[in-house]
């Protein structure tokens, strides 16, 4: 299977400026040497708490953050710097996390979901209303919707609009940073199954950024979790729930809350346990510097950021 | 019972649409003893809130009717400046979004004094001291320093701290948490949420737990009531409703979530939408027109929230012929195994 999206050692660096002169005192790693590989037609989790630079990798693949250092390759070819091209923009898309601030509230549900349209393609009028009907559709819109705002909407019926617009240039990657967080479980479930359906059927490669471990579980073959800027371990989402290697992944794991009442008190006893492991010997799994260590190989398939043995 | 903290009878709250009051909150009856944690559940558009911020009054342009009472006291019938003492006082809110419900231009320490003030909780000399007393008790380190910083110095996770460290400052008797973790992190929340608990057993108050995550509701709450369409369909304690929830709109949601059995398959969906305020049959099963495939006669007109066994309540009659219809026949198949295995286990 060829990699769609391939990312070499990428770093995202922030300068903090200071002093007399307003020189660079030093910078912020937001992403500090982050390599992964997506095939096509898959879905990778990238997983991480807030500030560990998993939105900063989604943004620097989208173009939206410049790159400090490192390539991205995007069906082979490069397209970080100056590799971008037109055909980029329009085969990457992204969804974005907060249904309520990433929709103009001055325009149209069809002026929002036909602008990516209008940018690239030539369309009548009545042609761009059957494609923005035809979207609204596929993610389970009303055709009523169509001359309504965006304030309209419920969180969930929003999202879906994000979405058409994500899908209506046919990309063949979609960056989707926490889709469904903002979103109820009922919806959450509609929106992910049609994520997946959109995915098949449009031969979808997926950059899925998110938190909430069980989605991810759920959506996505390979999985890889953040720390401040560095992979900690990565896998597929077998080697990932069934063998968590790093500490850290064990503590996010054990953190998410189950629905099983008979096992609540033995969840608890579990969190509580590996938070003391956590606060032990975490700093064994990190260096000097307080960054991760170097990912190393546990299976063809499986590597995590563990201290030398020993 | 008569020790009940919150006891909330009819609660009926109405929007004004085209010159229309419609209700958001329905006929809504509910009761919070001390120290216990009720989680209240539905999707957005259920009126989960609009419930929480009808016990706070803090609706502009609606029309309350119903009866609230905390210990004994008629909120509904309080003038506006009773209910200022209340608010923040005996009764406190965490909201949702820990980003917009602190000032950005107040130190965090004079945001908790503020609220020390207001409410007379404490002497001016002591405010200080207090305010910081509260910010450790929250679990933050170095309360000092955090005193003197403004919120967008802080993270999510600590801005949520500051907020709960507002809420219980006056030591609440009910705690609403309007959901309190959404905003956050997964090792973030089960420290906020360990927090919520000690906190609650601590100063022995009620919380009306707000969230759609049932994760957390699992966790968390000691009953749980389920909201739509601004109806409660079903309250149980949190033990049964997860193990044997009965009405058709629990079963869905808890089948909606991703679990290990079908992992990379089709999530249960329900079908639908939520059904708009003013184009709603407000007579019949609400949740009727998401589950068509069962025959009609299954709902009841004026559907009533029913004790089917000890403190377990679900409204309609529909319950009783429901399947999921993502798999009908699994569905009767695991059915008709459960009740072979209980058969058995009655015959041990």
């Amino acid at each position: 299977m060829n990699n769609l999206l391939e990312i070499n050692n990428l770093k995202v660096y922030y300068p903090i400026k200071g002093g007399f002169f307003n020189t660079v005192k030093d910078y912020v790693k937001a992403v500090d040497g982050v390599s992964l590989n997506i095939p096509q037609g898959t879905t990778y989790g990238l997983v991480g708490e807030s500030g560990s630079g998993k939105t900063t990798t989604g943004k620097a693949v989208i173009g939206l953050n410049h790159i400090t250092e490192g390539e991205i390759l995007f069906d082979g070819k490069a397209i970080s710097g100056s590799g971008k091209s037109v055909e980029n923009s329009k085969e990457i898309q992204m969804i974005f996390q907060d249904p309520y601030s990433s929709l103009n509230v001055r325009k149209r549900v069809f002026d929002i979901v036909s602008e990516p349209i209008r940018n690239y393609h030539k369309r009548t009028k009545d042609e761009l209303i059957a494609e923005v009907l035809d979207l609204l559709q596929k993610v389970g819109l009303p055709p009523g919707s169509l001359y309504k705002y965006p304030h309209e909407f419920s969180g969930g019926q929003r999202q879906r609009i994000g979405v058409a617009r994500a899908i209506a240039l046919n990309p063949k990657l979609i960056i989707a940073d926490e889709p469904v967080s903002a979103l109820d479980v009922s919806v959450q479930a509609q929106v992910l199954n049609f994520m997946q359906d959109i995915q098949e059927e449009l031969d979808l490669t997926m950059l899925f950024i998110a938190h909430d471990l069980g989605v991810v579980r759920h959506m996505c073959q390979h999985i890889g979790i953040m720390y401040q800027g560095r992979l900690v371990e990565e896998g597929t989402a077998e080697d990932i729930f069934s063998n968590p290697q790093h500490l850290y992944t064990k503590r996010l794991i054990a953190a998410i809350p189950d629905t099983n009442v008979d096992k609540i008190d033995e969840n608890l006893h579990i969190r509580q346990s590996v938070k003391e492991e956590y606060d032990q010997h975490f700093h064994e799994y990190l260096d000097e510097d307080g960054r991760a260590l170097p990912l190393i190989n546990i299976s063809a398939t499986h590597k995590a950021a563990l201290p030398a043995k020993g | 019972m008569g020790e009940e903290l919150l006891s909330v009878k009819n609660l009926t709250t109405s929007f004004k649409i085209d010159g229309t009051y419609y209700p958001a909150v329905d006929d809504v009856s509910l009761d919070i003893q001390p120290n216990e944690v009720v989680a209240l559940v539905g999707e957005s558009g259920s009126g989960k809130s609009a419930t929480a911020f009808s016990l706070m009054k803090l609706h502009r342009n609606a029309r309350i009717e119903g009866q609230v009472d905390l210990e004994g006291k008629d909120l509904l019938k309080m003038n506006e400046k009773k209910m200022n003492n209340i608010r923040g006082g005996e009764m406190a809110m965490i909201f949702q979004d820990p980003m917009t419900a602190l000032n950005p231009l107040m130190k965090i320490k004079l945001q908790i004094m503020e609220t020390l003030k207001i409410h007379k909780t404490k002497a001016k000399s002591e405010r200080e001291s207090y305010a910081i007393e509260l910010l450790s008790r929250v679990g933050i380190p170095n309360p000092e320093r955090v005193g003197e910083a403004f919120p967008h110095e802080l993270s999510g996770g600590m801005r949520q701290r500051v907020v709960i460290a507002i809420a219980i400052a006056n030591r609440p008797r009910l705690l609403i948490a309007d959901e309190p973790t959404t905003a956050l992190d997964v090792t973030i929340q089960a420290q906020i949420l360990d927090l919520i608990r000690e906190l609650q057993e601590d100063l022995n108050s009620g919380v009306l737990l707000i969230t759609h995550d049932l994760g957390v509701v699992a966790e968390m709450a000691d009953r749980v009531a389920v909201m739509y369409a601004g109806q409660i369909v079903e309250i149980a304690p949190v033990k049964e409703l997860f193990k044997d929830p009965k009405h058709p709109y629990t079963r869905s949601l808890l089948n909606s979530l991703p679990n290990e059995e079908q992992m990379g398959g089709k999530l249960h969906v329900i079908e639908g939408v939520v059904p708009a305020l003013n184009k709603m049959e407000r007579d019949s099963c609400r949740f009727a027109p998401r589950i068509p495939w069962i025959p009609e006669e299954a709902h009841e007109h004026n559907p009533k929230l029913r004790e089917i066994s000890p403190e377990h309540y679900v409204r309609c009659t529909c319950y009783k012929d429901f399947y999921l219809k993502s798999d009908p026949d699994i569905g009767l198949q695991v059915e008709q195994e459960q009740m072979e295995n209980s058969a058995e286990e009655v015959k041990e």
